[in-house]
């Protein structure tokens, strides 16, 4: 066998290998995002979809449209509040409980982690009904134990908020707790044993130590939680009947549905839809560069 | 007596943490007047299976647990094998655009997928008058979509697993004559399973939550509503059938649960295995 042919199948064989995962990703992602950049640009609604009037192109209109509307800037700004206090939220606890599990027993360990698996494996759809049957104004047990009789939780828009946030942290505190608990695991014993006979203190072994070969992990739930409360869709929905009493508790995912599919305004929808993809993309490139300033190798 | 403090406070957040679920299945199991009552107690005396009942008989929930499982386990084995080939590919081989892949999957995970439902709708809509099977109302359409979501994340994360099984193994295994596919199917695959147990996890739930698509696709079949769309069915704009409801989430829950905990110790060594990249 020439060289020549083993490098021509040597450069072909990766291409073989990415072909299954290319033929379900262009359709059903690539050309939809694609779609959703068209759509933003034409006036979209109902006559439009039955087919009884063509689609007008109407180019940066809907974009015109959102920017000049009060709601859109303020479901932008909840949406980006929202989203960074579920982060810091789940973040802090996830890590907080993580160190936690270094320092405690096998049996409190074991307790935690099972506990733990059971917010995490419970659906998104699960974790929103059971809490609003938890916090249910006339039924519901905190209300009775509290004493707060009718109360209801979702009157308040930072209070509903609140509540919604509780489920998503919920969710999401045990894959950072589990991961970062499984990182810490990973570190290898000798090299702590190392660092404790140079004289490094608790932080400094920390710091210098442990953290840097966490980077990569912290890597994936900062960005994990960045993308999952940011797109937080199912509890919002579900827990506030699609939006919040007269939309109040609106975030940017909801308020595209919501446009699209409530009001068959589809190419409004997609503009949110675009607003909302350009944020992400700009919180990953910020990501990606810091990324690469701290030697990740990708 | 530190160690005991610690203690206590994992066994309080645990106790904290697991309560909406010890209270959903309680709930499930209290026959109607004690959920009803205005003192409501964390324990039943009579436990029945009445709100069950209803929910597989009258609501049919057998059938939309039936179709949640096919989905998943559809899900489950097409992405771990597509992401497997492509991990592969992107750790194994050095070519132009490899990078760039790896990034264009990064920023893959960060597009609203909410916001890619409105042109999906159209398509999945479009795409079921030339192949039925993947069109609007179909079982196919939730596959196709969940698939394309789950791999992104999927590739990227068993990346790290395929890099971390030293090349001298496939060596070896050329050395003795292996084909290609052996080594991929024989030798690669195998080890990396706690990396495919992680990423089935995430593809599982992912599939298996999945509200949102099933909502926007399944709109006249409601034969095949999987089942967090069809929770929904419960509510009511007078009064929930909250009995209904706990015993419906429930069974939603126990297949995550179950599957959570079968693959809970390779999770955490995977997880963990990401370090090692």
């Amino acid at each position: 066998m020439s060289s020549s042919v083993t490098n021509r199948r040597q450069r072909l064989t990766p291409l073989w290998l990415l072909l299954p995962a290319l033929a379900v990703l262009v359709p059903m992602f690539a050309y939809p995002l694609y779609q959703l950049g068209l759509l933003s640009t034409f006036e979209y609604g109902q006559p439009q979809v039955s087919g009884g009037e063509p689609a007008r192109f109407v180019g940066t209109g809907n974009f015109r449209t959102l920017f000049g509307d009060p709601t859109f800037w303020s479901v932008l700004n909840q949406t980006v509040l929202f989203a960074a206090g579920c982060v810091l939220v789940t973040l802090a606890l996830g890590a907080a409980l993580a160190v936690l599990m270094t320092r405690i027993g096998r049996v409190a360990r074991t307790v935690l982690s099972f506990a733990a698996l059971t917010a995490w494996a419970a659906p998104a759809m699960t974790g929103s009904v059971v809490w609003t049957f938890l916090f249910d104004s006339n039924l519901g047990l905190v209300n009775e134990v509290l004493g707060l009789d009718g109360y209801n939780w979702l009157y308040d828009r930072n209070v509903a908020f609140a509540l919604v946030g509780a489920v998503v942290v919920w969710h999401s505190f045990p894959f950072v707790m589990i991961t970062l608990y499984a990182g810490i695991q990973a570190v290898p014993g000798a090299v702590l044993e190392a660092a404790a006979l140079d004289g490094a203190s608790a932080f400094t072994t920390f710091r210098r130590v442990t953290a840097p070969i966490l980077r990569p992990l912290i890597t994936i739930v900062v960005i994990q939680s960045i993308i999952w409360d940011f797109k937080v869709f199912t509890q919002i929905y579900v827990m506030t009947r699609g939006g919040g009493i007269a939309g109040q508790n609106m975030v940017l995912n909801v308020y595209a549905y919501q446009k699209a599919f409530a009001s068959a305004q589809y190419g409004l929808g997609s503009a949110i839809g675009i607003v909302m993809t350009v944020i992400l993309l700009v919180v990953t490139l910020f990501y990606l560069r810091a990324l690469r300033r701290t030697g990740e190798v990708l | 007596m530190r160690r005991r403090v610690a203690d206590g406070v994992a066994i309080l957040v645990a106790l904290l943490t697991v309560f909406p679920i010890y209270w959903m299945v309680l709930s499930a199991l209290k026959p109607t007047g004690e959920i009803l009552s205005a003192d409501p107690r964390p324990w039943t005396l009579h436990p029945t299976l009445d709100h069950f009942r209803s929910a597989l008989g009258v609501s049919g929930f057998g059938r939309y647990f039936l179709n949640s499982v096919v989905v998943a386990l559809a899900v489950v084995a097409l992405s771990a094998l597509i992401a497997f080939l492509a991990a592969v590919a992107l750790t194994r081989y050095r070519f132009r655009t490899r990078t760039t892949i790896l990034v264009l999957f990064l920023i893959a995970q960060m597009v609203p997928v909410e916001a890619l439902s409105i042109p999906l709708f159209f398509q999945i809509r479009d795409l079921g008058r030339t192949v039925p099977g993947v069109g609007l109302n179909t079982l196919g359409s939730l596959i196709l979509v969940q698939v394309a979501f789950s791999l992104p994340f999927a590739i990227w994360m068993l990346r790290g697993f395929v890099a971390a099984v030293p090349k001298e193994v496939e060596e070896a295994a050329i050395m003795d004559g292996a084909s290609r596919f052996t080594i991929l199917w024989r030798v690669l695959f195998p080890l990396i399973a706690p990396g495919l147990a992680a990423t089935s996890v995430f593809s599982f739930i992912l599939a298996w939550n999945d509200f949102l698509f099933a909502k926007t696709f399944i709109i006249s079949a409601t034969e095949n509503q999987t089942l967090p769309a069809a929770l929904l069915v419960f509510f009511k704009p007078d009064e929930n059938d909250w009995g209904g409801i706990m015993a419906a989430s429930t069974l939603m829950t126990i297949p995550v649960l179950v599957f959570f905990i079968f693959v809970r110790r390779r999770l955490v060594s995977g997880l963990g295995g990401a370090v090692k990249e």
